[in-house]
Parts: C-alpha cells; structure tokens; sequence
C-alpha cells in the first residue's frame, strides 16, 4: 500500500519525447489497461506521428484538438503508483503560448520532470521550464536527457548537457538536480536501468521520483490555518474549517486570530471521525476555541511568530491574459481563503526568457514574469512565498470577466499605511457640502474622441453656475498640459493617465464639488475604479454616443485624420479600443438631439437624484 | 461495521492526503457558492462523495441539497439505495427528469443511446441547473476516467447555456478555487479529481461506505448482445426475436442507465473480493459504459454540450 503522495510536474521542449516518456511510466507501472491499450493501437494508425508504432502521445493528449495538432494545449493529470507510493503527474504543455497552463501544474509540484532532447541540448523552451519550477519554488529536478540512442549512446553528450544545465544563471541556483540519460520510446533507464549506457551508475527515472522527498511538510514553523467557513450547526456549537498550512496544534494551545489580532485557546479539533489529539500540516479540520472571538472566513490562526499583517506586498507575478499588467489598475486577489482587491502600484521588471536576467518593464504581456508592487484595499495576513506557499501564493482576479489573470508570489510585504497616517480632519465632506447648500458628485462624461464631451460638459457647467452650484471641470486636453504632462497614450499610459484624474475628482468631491470629468477614458476597468474612489451615488456615469464616423467627419483637431495617416498611433477607434459603457447612468445618443437639450438630460438627472434641487 | 478509528489505521497514507483535499474544495465551494447543490448519480463515486461532504462540514449538515437526474432508465435497485441513503443521512433530494423527453417517452432502445443521452442526461441536467439557478454544481467526475476529464479543471467554468471551452479554461493555482462568475457563467466542481477507481474502493472499503449492491455480484437475468452482458432489470427490455435471459453470475464496475451498463461476470460477492478483483483486472472501468464509444472523442463532446 503507498505511504505517499508525490506531485509531480513533467514539462519541456515540443518534440523532446516528454509524451512518450510519460506513456512508458504508465505502461510499466500497470496503469494503461487492455482496451485502452487497443484503442491506442488504432488511434496511432490513425492519427500517430510514429510510423504506425503505438504513439504514446495519443494517450496523454486528451482534446480533440490537441490531437489534430500534435501538440499538447493544457495541462493533463496522470495517475500511478508503485508498492511504496502513488503519483500525481501534471503532464505540462511546452509551447510559449500555454505557459498559463502549465504554471497551473507546476504550482503545487513537488518535484519536475524536465526533458531535454539529446540531439538539441538545451534550448528557451528548456531553460524558461527551468526558470519558471525554479520560481514556484519547485527545488529537485530530474533532468531527463532523452533519444541518447540517436547520439550513439554517447557518455560525453550527456555530460555536456549535464554540466550545461548545472552552469545556468541566476534563480536556477539551489536546484537538486538528477541527470538521467534515457531512450523513453525503448524504455531505457525510464523503470529500469539500461544495458545499452552501462557508464550511467545513478537511478531510473521511477527510482529518482520513488526517491525524491515531498515538499517540506512545514510542520516545525508557526500554526497557521486560513478559515474557510464558519460551522454553526446549533447554538452550542461554533467551529472555524480549514485545512492546516503549517505547523501543529493541539487543545489547550494559544492562538491569535492573525488579522484581527484576539487570542483565544483550542478546546477541540473536530473531525467526523472523534477529535484529534493534535492537528498537523494538510490535515483538514474544525477548530473550537474557549472564548467566542472575532473569526471569519478569511482570517488566519495562527502562533507566534504571526504572519505580518499587510497592505503592500512585491511579488514575482506571472501574467495569464491577453490583456496585459498595468500599473494603476485594480484587480481582485486571493490568496490563502482572503478575497480582497489591490491596485499595482509599481513594475519593477521583467524576467527575460532568453538571458534569464531582469529588465526594466512598464508593462507585462501574456506569458510574461515580472516584479511588481500593488498596494491592498485590505490588509491581509501573508508570508514571503519561501515559507509558505499557502500564505505566499496568490491569484490575480478581473473584476470585469471575474478570470484568473495572474498568479503571484510574495517576496516581501509590509504595512505601508503604518507610515502615511491619515489625519483626521474635524471639517468633512458633508461639512463642506452642506456651506454650499448642495451634494457632491462626479459626473463622469465618456466618449470617443469629438463625440461631444467637452460641449455637452461646458453647457451643463453653465447651467449648474447659473444655478449657483459650485463645480469644477477636468478636461482631458488640459490636464494633459499639467498634471498629466509625463504622460504618453499608451494603455499603460491611459490607465495612469485616468488613476490620477480619478483620484483629482475625489478630492473635489471631498470639497463638496459636483465635478464635471471629460475623458475618453476608454477602459472599462478604469471607469470602474474612478467610481470606486467614491460613495454609492456620488458618481454619475455619461455615455456621450456618437458613432465612429460621425466623430471622423467632425474632427475638429484633424486627429482622426492624422491617426487613418498612421501619423498618430494608439488613437482611441483607430488602433486602440473603445469600451463602451454597459450600464451608464446615463445614455447620450448625440444623433438624436442637439447638445443643449442633452445637456438638460444631465441636469434633469442631477434633480432627480436630488444633487440640485 | 467498522470503527472509524480501524477503518483509518487500515488505509493507505496516500487517501489521507486526498481526502484533505477534497474536503478542502468541498469547502471552499460552499463557502463562495451563492446557490450550490450537489449532484447525485448514486454509484460509488457519488457515494464517497457524500461521505467526505458530510466530513466537510461535520458537525454541520452539508449546506446544499442532491440533485438527482432520473432518467427513467435506472436500475431498480439504484432507485431504491438512493432514496433510502437519502432518508438515512436526511439530505434534502431533488430529482428531475426532463418533461419533454418523458413526454416523447424518449428511450434507449428506440432513438439510441446518443439521442436518447442528450435528451434524457445532457438536456434534463442543463434544464434543472437552469430552473434551479445553481451557480455551482458539484460532481463526482474523477480524472482517470477518460482523457478528456484528465485536462479538466477542479473548479470549471461553463459559459451561458452550460457549455465547456477546453481552450478557454482558467489557470488554477495552489489551492485557490477562484468561484467568482461573470453574468451567465456557472461552475462545476469535481472534488474528486485526483482520485483514481482504486483509491475510490480502497477508501469505500478502509471507511465501511455503504454502496449499491450491484457493485457485488449475484445471480441476476442477463443477455449478451455485441459482446456486452445486459441486465434485464425489468419487463421494459426489449428482447430480439429468440433471445432468452440467462442467470449469470455477474457485476458492476461502473453504473449508470441499465439498457447502456455492461455488466462483468464475477464471484466477487464482498467489499474485499471486489477490491482485489479490482486490483487484478485488465480493462478499464469505462469499458462498460456504451455510451463513449459513440464517436471519438465522445466524451469531450458531451461535456462541451454541458454533460457532467
């Protein structure tokens, strides 16, 4: 019967023969059955890239279109064991295009298969695997030098590219490595070692893996256990779920709620099956505490040393979307069971694939690692990656497709709010409001470029001034002559561009101003984060609609000429993208009406809100 | 019966590392679910998946109610486990069989098992996650099912009208489920992932988990018809001209509408002959399950139509 677990992450080159080393593995462990088996044999006649021989493959490439492409798209788990012990195999895909992939195999890895194909040696494809089990913090490889019958079973080949891998740079550093030359389609050195290289002394493949150690059970660090749910069956009965990260606990022991800093002492662990004597790492439980305290899901138990509570974090992040990394864009983050949302704040660099070395970065693409900062709305109890993955790993949310985008990893964290106090001021919004017998708002027009913004903005000041409302205008053209001077048209650039005009509005808002913001402000995201700066039905979204070759026939400032010329890029419904509102407060179809009636709309709106009387 | 405490010192290390972790999901389904249920197929996969929800959330009940697909086609004895297990552990059951199709009187023998599964399975399910406006469905799907369940994600998306996108699938990391949705998404969850048929009856057997006795073989009527044993589980069968049932000893490995489950012959009567039958055997557990060998890559199909 296996005594363990071994999570283990097989990636490397497209062609290195990763397919067929992993069908061998199965095969000579009993784990590919008779009518699999045969179904194989004809799926390789049909489909096979071997010659009619059993492609193995076909096994482990489970879509219809992997199959019809040859090539591995997602992440595919395998199953075997031996008398001693089970596998769990995340069979990753080698290609750039599908990094996303396969970091979701590798995240929880123990240790990486990594194949490289004797003829080729290593190559980007080979050292970026490298690169990225080295960040997830996998630590034992097995460097799996494959197809040695076609360099004549030559023993300096295999040296070569051992000492190759052992040279290379930076994060590489401090990997176990366990080179292995084999012939996966032959089987030599995969389950047994082979007659053919009797030079090669070390370990089989399933010899190394049987021998390698699962990730460090933890368990001599701080308790710590991330609450999943409440339990409140009865009203005699409150326990805190969730699976322990690391350390032990046993009843009668102190432990602090790590976000809202109470103590309390363990009366029971719960389980179905009686309670526990002592709980240890991976163990999922209920905990009971002797005093009632604050705990919900989200917060963390845990003894001293506590993990920091924080609010600004670095982290490796790896990004996962098409759309890229920004900085001042806000997403959601999860990590351990804490969901809260963070604003990148700073991208330090970028990992280059090819030299492994950083440089410097201002955005990353798909498939790209860099270093960034982001600044939390909430604080949250974390750990430097190094210790703990369950404390240090987090996913990055898009608070608009509700994707994973992002996978990071805490290098360090601190309480950056400890520092920049917010000063407590006796005259407040309301306050200030109230002296100008009106109520705060954003009103927040956006629209193409020449849709009518700025017109319809000016004429709602003029109604609000002769109402004797006090407003202010920001207008994209003028703040770019100011504040906004640093700043290209980028998306990076848009994106910080509106970060600032938000944060401006926010503080005319705090004025007691109604606030006329005009900017194209293309991004959903953004507009999104411009009304999260304020209270709900302070900001009034204004969907100025002109349709795209109106705004070209008009083109007061010749851009739309311009950009069709290729003389100005990244021009908003040219070559940059246009996100229009999906739910605005207000629709302003500019076809079907002349700028003054529409500018009524809006103040009709602001009575019906009650911002004007 | 065995005690909780022998039946643990009996299982393999290895199932307690599982068993964490799908209590794990099970939780953190719960807990970001806004409307969750859990569906019930009633086999072996479904009735560890109980064992470990009720473990989940011990002393608690589990906060979400079965949900049953019946398509009419059910063994009797599937029938009779489920209601009573249902009654025993006191979950709320839901069954749901599509209208239409019972309108139609759509069956196995007269449209074929892909319409008829379409209909009966796929549509009934779509049908009920919809009326039920569940926004996470948990299932006991297992990876070593089938090749294209061993690409699936734990928590997996389903775009509107319920359809998977293999190639739109979210990374998933750690163990961080991110179960937040945009408008028309739902989830389906497998905390059974990583489980293979073995670790699932050698856990049935260490935790003494009551399962349907078909799964144990006895004398029952049969047919033999394209090389597959079927049952003949009631007077609905449809029998060829000079086809007469047979007694034979025989089991399930896998159970699903009986016209579509083939059948094994075998002695195995009890929990420990089944499993070290289970150990010995060359075919896979699939094997009788008609429905996959439709067309290739059937399975994938199915799912990308919504099928669990």
């Amino acid at each position: 019967m296996p005594d363990s677990l071994l999570r283990v992450l097989a990636c490397g080159s497209v062609d290195d023969g990763k397919s067929t080393l992993i069908g061998r593995l199965l095969f000579e462990c009993g784990t590919i059955q008779d009518d699999v088996m045969a179904a194989l044999e004809r799926d390789s006649k049909r489909f096979g890239t071997v010659g009619g021989a059993i492609d193995y493959a076909l096994l482990v490439d489970g879509l219809a279109a992997e199959r019809e492409q040859g090539v591995t798209i997602d992440v595919a788990y395998r199953f075997f064991e031996t008398p001693h012990r089970r596998f769990i195999l995340a069979d990753a895909p080698g290609h750039q295009q599908y990094t996303r992939n396969m970091v979701t195999g590798a995240s929880m890895a123990d240790i990486a298969v990594l194949l490289v194909d004797a003829r080729k040696g290593l190559l980007a494809q080979t050292r970026r695997h490298a690169a990225i089990a080295a960040l997830f913090g996998i630590r034992q490889v097995v460097l799996a030098v494959n197809k040695m019958d076609l360099v004549g079973f030559d023993q300096a080949v295999f040296e070569r590219i051992a000492a190759d891998f052992a040279a290379l740079p930076g994060r590489l550093g401090g990997l176990r490595v366990t080179a292995i030359p084999v012939v996966a389609r032959d089987g030599d050195n995969i389950t047994s070692t082979s007659a053919r290289m009797p030079w090669y002394a070390g370990p089989s493949v399933l010899a190394a893996l049987e021998a390698a150690s699962p990730a460090a059970p933890q368990a001599e660090r701080g308790f710590r256990m991330p609450v999943q749910l409440v339990s409140r069956p009865s009203a005699g009965f409150r326990g805190y779920a969730g699976t322990v990260a690391s350390g032990r606990i046993r009843p009668g022991d102190a432990v602090v709620n790590a976000v809202s800093l109470t103590e309390a002492r363990i009366s029971r662990i719960v389980t179905m099956d009686g309670d526990l004597p002592e709980a240890r790492p991976g163990q999922a439980v209920t905990l009971v505490l002797d005093r009632e305290i604050d705990v919900s899901r989200g917060d963390v138990l845990a003894t001293a040393p506590l993990p920091p509570l924080a609010d600004e974090i670095s982290a490796s992040v790896v990004w996962m979307d098409e759309t890229p990394l920004f900085r001042g864009r806000t997403y959601g983050l999860m990590l351990g069971t804490r969901s809260v949302t963070g604003t990148i704040t700073d991208i330090a660099t970028r990992l280059d694939m090819d030299s492994l070395q950083e440089e410097p970065a201002r955005e990353l693409n798909l498939n790209e690692i860099g270093k960034v900062s982001i600044s939390l709305a909430q604080p949250f109890a974390c750990e430097p990656y190094a210790a703990s993955r369950e404390l240090g790993g987090f996913i990055l949310i898009d608070r608009l497709t509700r994707a994973t985008v992002g996978a990071g990893m805490i290098e360090t964290a601190r309480s950056g709010r400890g520092n920049v106090r917010w000063h407590r001021l006796d005259v407040d919004k309301t306050a200030r409001a109230a002296l100008k017998y009106q109520q705060p708002a954003v009103l927040w027009f956006t629209g193409l470029s020449a849709s009518g913004k700025s017109t319809i903005a000016n004429l709602v000041e003029k109604r609000l001034h002769a109402m004797g409302r006090h407003t202010a205008v920001l207008d994209g053209d003028n703040v770019r002559h100011g504040l906004n001077r640093d700043l290209g048209f980028t998306e990076a650039d848009r994106v910080e561009n509106i970060r600032r005009v938000a944060e401006v509005a926010k503080l005319f808002v705090e004025a007691g101003l109604i606030v006329l913001v005009s900017f194209i402000s293309p991004y959903r995201a953004e507009r999104l984060q411009a009304r999260e700066r304020v209270e709900d039905g302070e900001f009034i979204e204004i969907f100025v609609d002109t349709p795209i070759e109106e705004c070209r026939r008009r083109d007061p400032k010749g851009l739309y000429a311009k950009a069709d010329a290729g003389q100005l890029r990244n021009f908003t419904g040219v070559d940059a993208p246009y996100e229009a509102p999906l739910a605005p407060e207000l629709h302003l179809p500019t076809m079907q009406a002349p700028p003054e009636s529409l500018a009524e709309q809006v103040v009709e709106e602001l009575r019906r809100r009650g911002i004007v009387a | 019966m065995t005690t909780p405490e022998a039946a643990n010192t009996a299982r393999p290390a290895h199932l307690d590392a599982l068993e964490a972790e799908s209590i794990h999901i099970l939780r953190e389904a719960a807990a970001q679910a806004a409307n969750p249920v859990m569906l019930y197929s009633i086999g072996k996969d479904s009735s560890v998946l109980l064992h470990l929800a009720r473990k989940a959330f011990f002393p608690a009940r589990p906060p979400f109610p079965l949900l049953h697909i019946d398509t009419t086609w059910k063994f009797r004895d599937m029938i009779a486990f489920r209601d009573a297990t249902a009654a025993r552990l006191g979950f709320e059951l839901i069954l749901y069989t599509n209208p239409e199709g019972l309108r139609r009187d759509i069956n196995p023998f007269d449209h074929g098992s892909a319409i008829y599964t379409q209909v009966m399975k796929t549509d009934a399910l779509k049908q009920a996650l919809t009326e039920g406006k569940y926004d996470i469905a948990i299932g006991g799907a297992r990876r070593d099912e089938e090749r294209s369940r061993a690409k699936e994600r734990i928590f997996s998306v389903r775009g509107p009208g319920h359809v998977w996108d293999p190639k739109r699938q979210r990374p998933e990391l750690w163990r961080l489920y991110n179960a937040s949705l945009a408008p028309g998404e739902t989830l389906r969850v497998f905390p059974l992932s990583n489980w293979t048929e073995r670790d699932i009856w050698t856990y049935i057997q260490a935790e003494a988990i009551d399962v349907v006795p078909l799964y144990f073989a006895a004398p029952r009527p049969t047919v033999l018809r394209d090389g597959a044993l079927i049952m003949v589980d009631d007077a609905r069968m449809r029998l060829d001209p000079g086809e007469t049932p047979v007694t034979r000893m025989i089991r399930f490995r896998s159970l699903g509408c009986y016209p579509l489950s083939a059948a094994v012959e075998s002695t195995a009567a009890s929990m420990a002959e089944v499993v070290a039958e289970m150990r010995a055997t060359r075919q896979s557990e699939r094997a009788g399950r008609l429905i996959d060998q439709d067309q290739d890559a059937s399975m994938e199909q199915k799912k990308r139509e919504g099928y669990f």
